[in-house]
């Protein structure tokens, strides 16, 4: 039942071990609590709406919910490092949080540089056609015009949206799902990062792109200080990241090298 | 760095004083004003390309493109003529159609921007949520995009005033630091309301109530002498009122003739850079000071 592979990228941990390990993301018992709206649920007449502006109470129907419940670990450099769990277990929100995109209720979060998300839902203009969405979602990632015009062509190859004629003058909005996720994942892995944040990403788009998406993340992470990446696909787990943190409502349940982590961890899934 | 050192230093390290002896950073940390607006420059060319791409996008479901940026203002100033000009007949203003259409088009400048500037963060939030950028910039290129858009119904303002028969002077010129002016101020309430809107939804469903009062407030429909009716301190808020103050300036600099609230021209421009500094830095302000707290759902 558990399939067992090597993971090819052992040797180049080992190697950065035995140097001093320099933290790149430091996690210090951090809470998270989403507030959620839920629209006008029973008993919220426009006169109790009007009592709570004027008074200053939160409404009744905006509920919190508690997603991260104090997480603390370390991350180094040179270290790629998977996120499992089942749906709702906060990975997606530690990621965003590390990303500085989320605030933390309580604890810290710290950082080294920038680290860049790199998600499948980087929403970006649907009317408009796929060209000017990667000189768009470029510039939205701060690089400078000119390696933009540079770069541009060649994220569209990557994305492989032409292959089936010209999209890439068409809106985005007549593309098809994967077609969409495989370009915004093109355009996101197209700038150097620091600390590396991966959604997801890798499930979108057909075998070929996934092949291609896979080799690009590697040659990411050889020039990234850090890698994240949450999956619920185990084997791009097993195959990118030599060490696994596993999640389980909004608490770390194990921390450890994948293989352990990946074993109790499907054990678990099975039992349930 | 001691690579030769068994023990690793680390040990015994709180997270925070781990955090703290590599010089990390805490995520998501707002940056002081000055480092603030060093990036949102450096931001530029985004905050041009996303403004552009707006405008493209606005128009790309209608069958006649772009035609709209012109077609909508003059449709506006057709209706508001019939029911002003022709249904109630005010004969007392000069060329009633050519201050109309200025008072207009002025207002209809800030009224679009404010419109869009409150969902400016919470339309955007998929954006926000994916990606690192100082936020300021989506407001910012709202702002740019109803600029832009400004100066296509300039074109058509332009085409009805020369029309009607007023004479093109060198006073026109003055429009183009009056814009201006009112450029930065509309940048600031933007920015206001783009925190504003970020935080309550509610805010989108009020303002449409809220700018229609400010447009009967400014004069735009009807001639500013009636304002003369008001009690003296009602005259003097209306005086200052800062729509007004452009309206006025875009009046005086293209028509001849046109009964004008304020009679001291530098008191105009006084108050009008006024209204511009004081939005501008102050939205500006205002809006850094939530910087973390966009996007958080």
């Amino acid at each position: 039942m558990v399939e067992h592979f090597d993971a090819p990228t052992e040797a180049s941990a080992t190697m950065t071990r035995t140097q001093e390990r320099i933290p790149t993301v430091v996690v210090d018992d951090a809470h998270i609590i989403y507030r959620v709206h839920q629209g006008a649920a029973g008993g919220t007449t426009p006169v109790a709406a009007l009592r709570r502006l004027v008074k200053r109470t939160h409404a009744p129907n905006v509920r919190e919910v508690h997603a991260v419940k104090g997480i603390s670990f370390t991350a180094y450099r040179g270290e790629a490092i998977g996120l499992i769990g089942s749906n709702g277990s906060g990975k997606s929100t530690i990621l965003r949080a590390i990303a500085g995109l989320l605030p933390v209720n309580r604890g810290a979060i710290h950082t080294q540089g920038q680290p860049s998300l790199l998600g499948v839902n980087a929403a970006l203009l649907n009317d408009l056609s796929g060209e000017r969405n990667v000189v768009l979602g470029c510039l939205a990632m701060g690089m400078h015009p000119d390696d933009v015009a540079k770069q541009a062509a060649g994220i569209i190859d990557f994305s492989g949206i032409n292959e089936r004629g010209d999209f890439a003058s068409l809106p985005m909005r007549t593309y098809s799902s994967g077609m969409a996720a495989r370009l915004r994942f093109s355009i996101a892995a197209a700038k150097k990062h620091d600390v590396l944040l991966i959604d997801e990403a890798l499930a979108t788009g057909d075998k070929g792109f996934r092949k291609r998406s896979e080799q690009r993340v590697r040659e990411l992470r050889e020039g990234a200080g850090t890698v994240f990446l949450v999956s619920h696909q185990l084997s791009s787990v097993r195959d990118t990241c030599e060490r696994t943190i596993w999640l389980e409502s909004g608490v770390i349940r194990m921390d450890g090298p994948t293989d352990e982590v990946i074993r109790a961890y499907e054990a678990y899934a099975n039992s349930k | 760095m001691a690579t030769t050192a068994l023990v690793d230093p680390d040990t015994g390290l709180t997270q925070a004083q781990l955090a703290a002896r590599h010089g990390l950073r805490v995520a998501g940390e707002r940056p002081s004003l000055v480092e603030y607006s060093r990036r949102l420059w450096a931001y530029r060319h985004f905050i041009a390309a996303y403004a552009n791409a707006k405008l493209v996008a606005s128009y790309s479901n209608a069958k006649l493109g772009q035609l709209w940026q012109v077609l909508t203002p003059l449709t506006n100033a057709a209706v508001y003529y019939l029911i002003f000009g022709v249904v109630l007949a005010q004969n007392s203003i000069p060329n009633f159609i050519a201050y109309l259409t200025t008072g207009l088009f002025i207002f209809n400048f800030t009224q679009s921007a404010v419109l869009a500037g409150t969902q400016s963060i919470s339309s955007n939030l998929g954006l926000i949520r994916a990606l690192h950028f100082p936020r300021a910039s989506l407001p910012l290129s709202t702002t740019i995009t109803q600029f832009q858009q400004l100066l296509a119904s300039m074109v058509v303002l332009v085409g009805i005033v020369l029309v009607t028969g007023e004479p093109l002077t060198w006073e026109w010129l003055l429009m183009v630091p009056a814009l201006l002016l009112q450029a930065v101020f509309n940048a600031g309430v933007v920015l206001l309301v783009a925190r504003l809107g970020a935080k309550s939804s509610d805010l989108k469903q009020v303002m449409p109530f809220i700018m229609r009062t400010w447009m009967y407030g400014s004069g735009v429909l009807y001639s500013v002498t009636l304002f003369d009716r008001l009690p003296g301190w009602a005259t003097t808020v209306v005086q200052y009122n800062p729509l007004l103050v452009y309206i006025e300036l875009a009046r005086y600099a293209l028509l001849e003739e046109a009964p004008l609230l304020n009679e001291s021209l530098t008191q105009l421009w006084l108050v009008g850079a006024g209204w511009a500094l004081v939005a501008g830095i102050g939205g500006f302000i205002y809006f850094w000071r939530g910087e973390q707290e966009y996007g958080r759902g």
